[in-house]
């Protein structure tokens, strides 16, 4: 083969991944994108042109080898690819679903084009290759790599909070052979990737069983336990923990603080969401939780909540036989929305209605105190504020109304205060988050450190995991220094 | 989570009130008067929160009233000794601000009598002086009436229908107290148009009121936001900033239509549950 047709080769096109029809799918919570099946992988692995200084690597908040993952799956070893990724993840199927890697290496692979906000389509699809190869891992129960210090088997450490930074940072320690105890406030560990990631996304047998993956390490996971209320972090340090992490996360909603937001049927997106995905309301009344749907239901913001939320209320629509009229209300345009590029189009295909330029001015209710409408103002993009994005301004006397039987809320989450409001001596900055050492990721208190969306807040799953491990290695040293 | 005691404190005309007593040597050791916990009967069931109303720490366990009155609440109702629930989490929200306030009066009704029994001991014994008004649709249904006389200076009793004490509005017997004498405080624990009334009764009178409120709830650790209220014109969270909350600064109406918001859905599971049995 020449060169130039060598060339011509690696500009194929993309593959696509197969996903259930757009129509079918909307009215169940069965996963919606299917992956790759392993020719699909294989010729779009055969796409990495194998940089000699890859860049995508770095785009990756925990570093996985991308070029030796995906190199394996082009000569069909996908035992070396399953433990290339593992050295730095140890959640393969999880990320590959969840990753916005159109932020993070897919933007920064070569083949996207430079100076664009996000990956362009030409560039390798390394998280349905990471999916691919975490299920073929998962499906051939492919042993896990551990690292067994002899000299680490005597410590405790505790590990606060059990979504990914929690769990992530577990992995790191058990696999060396300290002992770990997670302690999660919820009955049913995951975090927000139990509580706030609908099934669609992230089916519930595949979280399970990556985090079951904890259990074979010798992680003991305690449910139901809330430190800050049933224990302080102190008494953790003097029941003989050597170290505690802590990743709390940022559960907490915010509100717009407009006029008739606590009339009934007004949700948060986390009550919303935590109904539907961790109590399961979709499958009321076999599940005990309900959850109420409206005929004509807003859901405001422009991240990957507000399109899990729509998409799920969309669905919920559906399966109660109503027309779908679900719509996703934004101040800003389609190009400044945070959410995942593919959350975007999904929640499009499916019929996801988007209103922009709208700024949400106050809801108004029936005499029963339940929604009915919300009224809005038309805005403008004006100059980019501090996040570099265009201002919206409202245009005074553009007032209009939307039909609007129930509304959920997504402009965002803070810092969980359970544990921080009775520790004064864990130093917060003014978001309540908890201020680490960046490099070491410890706490103001000696031995406690923290990690994930309590540090710094929203971030995504991946950059989580990224701060746990950080964490996790400074613990080790810590604790070898000992 | 295993159930040591069940028993049934009143049984009439449809209402039935059941004292269960949990395992669980954790909860015992902190819980304080004043606060909650959040339950779960089976995995799909719903977690509903419930009062603290005794906690044995000799005995690592936990002591809770539940009147039967959704379909979670009727199932707990129905779980005998030896069984064990799904999910118990808690001490949750904060605890009563127990101190020597001088004279307190205390105003329970029906299932909210379990609610200030921990609190009126816990006041008692910091040296108040206690005053328990206790009401009930009728006698059968007044719980917790031994067990709190043994706390309390004076205790009086209203049902509705005069079956036993006084006539009448448990908030027609504190209108009468305290135009008689002056109180330090007033703690109200009882179905939302009581405490509504209570908390008119004592802004005339000027006393501090406190009402323990029971919003709806989902995690019950500040990550839903379903148990909001407004109070003094702000919004709260009944489970991480109460569920305690100064009487006089609540939108009573607004807790009253959030709490109903679920009614369709209630009905729906338990006639389900009903043509079930059938």
């Amino acid at each position: 083969m020449q060169s130039g047709q060598g060339a011509k080769k690696v500009k194929k096109e993309p593959v696509k991944v197969r996903e259930q029809d757009a129509s079918g799918r909307s009215s169940s919570f069965d996963e919606v994108v299917l992956g790759y099946n392993e020719e699909e992988a294989l010729s779009e692995a055969a796409r990495c042109i194998q940089c000699k200084n890859p860049t995508c690597i770095s785009g990756c908040p925990v570093n996985i080898d991308i070029k030796r993952f995906i190199y394996h799956i082009t000569k069909k070893d996908y035992k070396s690819a399953y433990l290339a990724i593992r050295e730095k993840n140890d959640f393969p199927s999880i990320c590959g679903r969840v990753c916005p890697a159109e932020y993070q290496c897919r933007k920064a692979c070569v083949f996207t084009k430079k100076g664009s906000p996000y990956a362009t389509e030409n560039a390798i699809n390394i998280h349905f290759l990471e999916r691919f190869i975490g299920d073929y891992g998962m499906k051939n129960n492919i042993a896990i790599p551990v690292q067994k210090n002899p000299e680490l088997s005597k410590f405790k450490v505790a590990i606060v909070g059990s979504g990914p930074a929690g769990v992530c940072c577990a992995g790191e320690l058990a696999r060396r052979g300290i002992k770990v105890t997670v302690y999660e406030a919820l009955h049913k560990p995951g975090g927000v990737l139990r509580y706030g990631i609908p099934p669609f996304r992230l089916p519930r047998d595949i979280l399970d069983f990556e985090l079951n993956i904890l259990k074979k390490l010798g992680v003991e996971i305690v449910p139901n336990y809330i430190i800050g209320k049933v224990k302080g972090l102190e008494e953790l340090l003097s029941e003989g923990f050597d170290a505690v992490f802590l990743g709390l996360g940022a559960g907490v909603p915010t509100f717009l603080g407009i006029k008739g937001e606590n009339l009934c049927n007004i949700y948060s997106a986390n009550e919303f969401l935590t109904r539907v995905n961790l109590m399961s309301a979709y499958k009321f009344p076999e599940y005990h939780t309900p959850v109420n749907i409206g005929k004509s239901i807003i859901v405001i913001g422009g991240g990957n909540t507000a399109m899990d939320a729509a998409r799920a209320a969309l669905r919920l629509q559906k399966m109660q036989g109503f027309k779908p009229d679900t719509s996703i209300v934004y101040r800003r345009t389609e190009v400044e929305l945070p959410a995942r590029r593919l959350e975007i189009q999904h929640a499009k295909e499916e019929g996801v209605k988007f209103r922009f330029l709208v700024q949400p001015e106050g809801f108004t209710g029936n005499d029963k105190g339940f929604v009915k409408k919300l009224k809005c103002l038309e805005c403008k993009l004006g100059e980019p504020d501090s996040s570099g994005r265009r201002r919206p301004i409202a245009i005074p006397g553009s007032d209009f109304e939307m039909e609007s039987d129930m509304a959920v809320i997504a402009i965002g989450l803070l810092a969980n205060q359970v544990l921080t409001r009775v520790t004064p001596k864990l130093k917060t900055d003014k978001y309540s988050d908890v201020e680490v050492n960046k490099e070491t990721m410890e706490t103001s208190i000696g031995n406690v450190y923290a990690g994930g969306d309590i540090v710094g807040g929203e971030g995504t799953v991946i950059e989580a995991m990224g701060m746990a491990k950080k964490a996790a290695e400074a613990i080790i040293k810590r604790l070898l220094s000992k | 989570m295993k159930i040591l005691n069940s028993s049934v404190l009143a049984d009439i005309s449809g209402t039935r009130i059941t004292k269960i007593e949990i395992s669980s040597p954790d909860i015992a050791k902190k819980a304080q008067a004043g606060q909650f916990i959040a339950l779960m009967i089976s995995e799909k069931g719903e977690r509903i929160p419930l009062t603290i109303v005794e906690a044995d720490r000799a005995a690592g366990s936990i002591t809770l009233i539940c009147q039967e009155l959704g379909y979670t609440s009727k199932q707990l109702g129905k779980m005998k000794a030896g069984d064990s629930l799904y999910s118990l989490a808690g001490p949750l929200g904060h605890a009563t601000e127990i101190k020597n306030y001088g004279k307190v009066i205390l105003v329970g009704g029906g299932v909210g009598i379990a609610e200030i029994y921990p609190v009126a001991k816990a006041l008692k014994e910091a040296g108040n002086h206690v005053t328990a008004i206790v009401g009930a649709r009728t006698k059968e249904l007044l719980i917790l009436e031994k067990e709190l006389k043994t706390v309390s200076d004076e205790f009086i009793v209203a049902t509705d229908d005069g079956s036993y004490g006084r006539k009448g509005f448990t908030t027609d017997i504190l209108d009468e107290i305290l135009q008689k004498e002056k109180y330090d405080l007033v703690y109200s624990v009882g179905p939302i148009p009581m405490m509504k009334r209570s908390a008119a009764v004592t802004s005339r009178y000027g006393v501090k009121t406190i009402a323990s409120l029971n919003a709806i709830m989902v995690d019950a650790t500040g990550m839903c936001g379903c148990c909001r209220v407004t109070v003094g014109g702000k919004t709260l969270f009944s489970c991480v900033d109460g569920p305690e909350f100064d009487a006089h600064q609540v939108d009573w109406d607004e807790l009253v239509k959030r709490n109903r918001i679920y009614e369709d859905k209630e009905k729906h599971i338990c006639n389900l549950d009903k043509a079930l049995k059938k």
